[in-house]
């Protein structure tokens, strides 16, 4: 093929149409700059549907003690203090004004008695602090944002995939790619670039993420020579379905645990009573009885321990599953329907309170939540690590080009609290749309250097040129034995020797990557899709791998057998991955900043 | 429990054409068909394309028609159909093709856009926010709940079999255009345009985009029909077409 590529120019670029994609989008056009947006799926199909509780803003319509501050201090909490205390801060400022946004823009929220929007309890958070609309509040999100969208002005390339960015020396200018239905390669020029590509689940076996996460920013954007943080901080949500074998690893929303639902073994013991890490006992009851008060918004009750943070709770569950006291499936029970034992109609409740859980467990597996318990266990959910960005201005190390949402890090440290997702989108989406923009507005359009797109499209089709058969396989045999040593190697639960092994394997499937070959054509064709999202998860897998070797010690998202606690020599760094000039992967650890002092007395205050 | 399935599946070809072509593959207990469709691809047909995100029947992507019934694949249990027979797996029918299982539906997106926006009422507190009881919103909140996975286009005859898709929006937008119009904070008319060029006038009622919705909203009943009524008391009320002739101006 010649050098004649379709091309496309714009101001700001976004690649990624989930929450913080479309949020960057709409802020950017606002802006007044012409406007272009990647989906790598159509429209509105984003990962963002699928996120279930809620969004995290401190608005105070439940329990009017809850604050900016207090968001703050817990954020800081759960990521165990190697959060980038400055996101943290503008998170929690930022993020009421973001929701109310979307009510502006049609977003119909579940309502308090005085008709507000109503908020609810969740892990982590010390006040009910969660905007929602039942436990589908991510297609709420995701829907209201492409409505408002589309109205905008930006240009939609629905079902386009990057296979690369493109620089002018040290600036990204633009992107190179193709369009899924005829495989016809593209030009995106741009002055500004945003990656808002979602996560990287895919890179382990049982993930509650979608064939999309497959960590394509992250690696677009370590290939143009941004820094990433902070990868070995990966959280494994504590409960996924795990039967039958067609949804293992889909998500079950923690309102389920809001709602009341409690954890139990096979025995029948709510063992997360057992393990309630120190500085969460103030405010953890050890009284069922309390624990119940607290779901349904008493006050003065503390949370019952199923509540406790994400990464605490799936360990736990990993351990009585180590124990041979896990279900039979080979998870634990998670119970909601013992509170009929509470409330008359609790199936009705029940259904009101947990709509797409109660019908996701009738129709895929056949049983009834309102009746009877559910079997889950951990699952591969969300990246806190990712692309290292400018707090205020979702800039990277790279000029030109911007990150949010789940691909970039930093808001989370080593563990994100349940409903801190959603409104990262809006926020860090907003900030990202309107520093590109502005970005844009001062700088003029950079070159698009030819030699470049022709190297990305000679590797992107260079599996249709490997014979099939002898020395070369097909990619999907390579991503399963990615997903599975990941999975058994770089988990919830890490061994130096193992993750050395896992080392040592990702080279091995480097090469084999960099043979497989695809039959058929260009046009919509999955095994191809499959050979390109190869290099991507590679790339990050390799970044998880060599951050969790660095890491000695035991933190949020990442637990290490052989250092079980934690450093408070550790608390100070974070790791950096960059590209060396031969092309390996490095690592240097970078102090934190100092925290502020205001901030600092916050979280004294908060403890 | 392995049993061996065989799958009817539509492929086409580069004519535009296309032919089912039989995939003959064991399945496991507790599967669905996307899961199955997935093996095939995997193992015999790495080419074969369909679309698919969440497999939680939440983001509406792998609708087709499974024996011919409008289905989202990542939620049809194995266990629901007849594998003594070969099942059919066709893509939607009512969209264009683009490859095997995948259409082009890109004609929902463009009519989207042509449904004027949402329009809010000024805030009804001085700090810029509104108070909406939550009875006043169930019935939205109903219609939110869509996915887009566009089945209730599939199964609408007046698209699928009469073509009517520069006169008639379809159910989903209906139920969009619903979710506006009785949205408490709305203040936009959207009348004239469903009169009009949106042609509610042509759905006549035979519920089987109701019956075909994942998300189980009741298109026809809760949104098409309230919204018709408004059109007729709008446009075709005797009564109230001569009182807004002789009713006091201003």
């Amino acid at each position: 093929m010649a050098t004649n590529y379709e091309t496309h120019e714009y101001d700001v670029l976004v690649i990624g149409a989930g929450g913080a994609g479309l949020r960057a989008a709409i802020e950017a056009s606002a802006a007044g700059v012409k406007v272009g947006l990647i989906c790598k799926s159509l429209l509105g199909k984003a990962h963002t549907v699928m996120a279930e509780g809620g969004m995290a803003a401190a608005m105070g319509n439940v329990d009017d003690r809850d604050s900016w501050k207090v968001h703050f201090a817990d954020t800081m909490r759960g990521g165990q203090y190697v959060n980038n205390w400055r996101m943290a801060e503008l998170h929690a400022k930022e993020a009421p004004s973001r929701v109310h946004e979307l009510e502006a823009w049609g977003a119909v929220f579940d309502r308090t008695k005085e008709g507000k929007i109503s908020q609810r309890n969740f892990g982590g958070h010390r006040y009910p602090r969660l905007a929602h609309v039942g436990d589908r509040t991510g297609l709420e999100l995701i829907r209201t944002l492409q409505d408002h969208g589309i109205h905008q002005g930006i240009t939609v390339h629905m079902e386009y995939t990057i296979v690369s960015l493109l620089k002018d020396g040290d600036r990204v200018v633009g992107a190179f790619g193709y369009d899924r239905e005829r495989g016809r390669f593209r030009i995106f020029k741009a002055k500004a670039v945003v990656v808002c590509t979602g996560g990287l689940g895919r890179a382990y076996a049982v993930t509650s993420n979608s064939w999309e996460g497959t960590g394509d920013g992250v690696s677009l954007a370590y290939h143009a020579s941004a820094e990433l943080l902070d990868m070995e901080f990966i959280q494994f949500h504590p409960t996924g379905m795990i039967w039958p074998p067609s949804v293992k690893g889909i998500l079950v929303t923690e309102s389920v645990r809001g709602e009341g639902g409690v954890l139990r073994n096979k025995d029948g013991k709510r063992f997360m009573y057992d393990d309630i890490p120190d500085n969460y006992k103030s405010q953890t009851s050890t009284d069922p009885e309390e624990g119940w008060r607290y779901t349904q918004n008493d006050k003065n009750a503390k949370r019952p321990p199923e509540l406790l943070t994400r990464d605490h709770v799936a360990r736990c569950i990993n351990r009585e599953v180590k124990a041979g006291r896990g279900s039979p499936h080979g998870g634990v029970f998670l119970d909601i329907s013992w509170i009929k034992e509470k409330i008359p109609n609790s199936a009705e409740h029940i259904k009101r309170k947990l709509p797409s859980m109660y019908h996701q467990f009738m129709q895929l597996a056949n049983l009834d939540i309102t009746k009877e318990p559910m079997e889950i266990g951990p699952t591969t959910h969300y990246a806190m690590g990712g692309i290292r960005v400018n707090g205020e201005t979702q800039a990277t190390n790279v000029p030109g080009l911007f990150a949010a949402g789940e691909c970039a890090a930093g808001l989370h440290g080593a563990n994100r609290l349940g409903g801190n997702s959603l409104s990262d989108l809006i926020v860090f989406g907003k900030r990202a749309g309107e520093f590109a923009a502005k970005y844009a507005k001062e700088n003029s359009a950079g070159k698009v250097n030819d030699a470049q797109v022709e190297a990305a499209y000679k590797e992107a089709v260079e599996p249709f040129e490997r014979p099939a058969g002898g020395s070369t396989e097909g990619p999907y045999q390579v991503q399963y034995d990615l997903q599975n040593m990941m999975q058994a190697n770089v988990g919830i639960v890490r061994l130096q020797n193992e993750m050395e092994f896992a080392l040592d394997g990702i080279a091995k499937l480097k090469a084999r990557a960099a043979k497989v070959a695809v039959l058929g054509h260009l046009e919509y064709n999955p095994g191809w899709h499959t050979a390109i999202d190869l290099k991507h998860l590679l790339t990050c897998a390799e970044a998880i791998t060599l951050c969790s070797l660095d890491r000695k010690e035991s933190r949020g998202g990442h637990f290490r057998e052989d250092f079980p606690n934690k450093d408070p020599e550790a608390q100070k760094y974070n790791a950096v991955i960059f590209k060396a000039p031969d092309g390996s992967m490095k690592l240097r650890r970078e102090p934190i900043p100092a925290i502020r002092e205001d901030l600092k007395q916050v979280i004294e205050e908060m403890k | 429990m392995n049993k061996t399935v065989t799958f009817r599946i539509w492929r086409t070809d580069s004519n535009g054409g296309g032919k089912l072509v039989d995939y003959t593959t064991e399945i496991t207990e507790g599967l669905v068909v996307l899961d199955v469709i997935h093996k095939i691809q995997a193992t015999q047909a790495n080419d074969l394309a369909c679309r698919w995100n969440c497999k939680a029947g939440k983001c509406g992507s792998c609708s087709a028609e499974v024996n011919g019934m409008p289905k989202l694949m990542c939620m049809t249990r194995m266990d629901t159909l007849n594998t003594d027979k070969p099942i059919t797996i066709e893509p939607m029918r009512a969209f264009p093709s683009i490859r095997d299982l995948a259409t082009d539906v890109s004609w929902n997106f463009r009519v989207k856009t042509k449904i004027k926006k949402f329009k809010p009422r000024p805030p009804d507190a001085p700090d810029g926010t509104w108070r909406m009881q939550q009875e006043d919103v169930d019935r939205v909140q109903e219609f939110r709940k869509c996915i887009e996975c566009f089945l209730c286009q599939d199964v609408c005859h007046v698209l699928r079999d009469h073509h009517k898709h520069e006169e008639f929006i379809g159910p989903r937008f209906l139920v969009y255009t619903a979710a506006l119009e009785m949205h408490p904070l709305d203040t936009e008319d959207r009348l004239p345009e469903l009169k009009q060029s949106q042609g509610i006038g042509f759905c006549n009622i035979t519920k089987c985009c109701t019956k075909v919705c994942p998300e189980h909203i009741t298109i026809t009943d809760n949104a098409i029909i309230p919204l018709k009524e408004r059109v007729v008391d709008e446009y075709y009320d005797p009564l109230g077409w001569l009182w807004k002739k002789i009713r006091p101006q201003g």
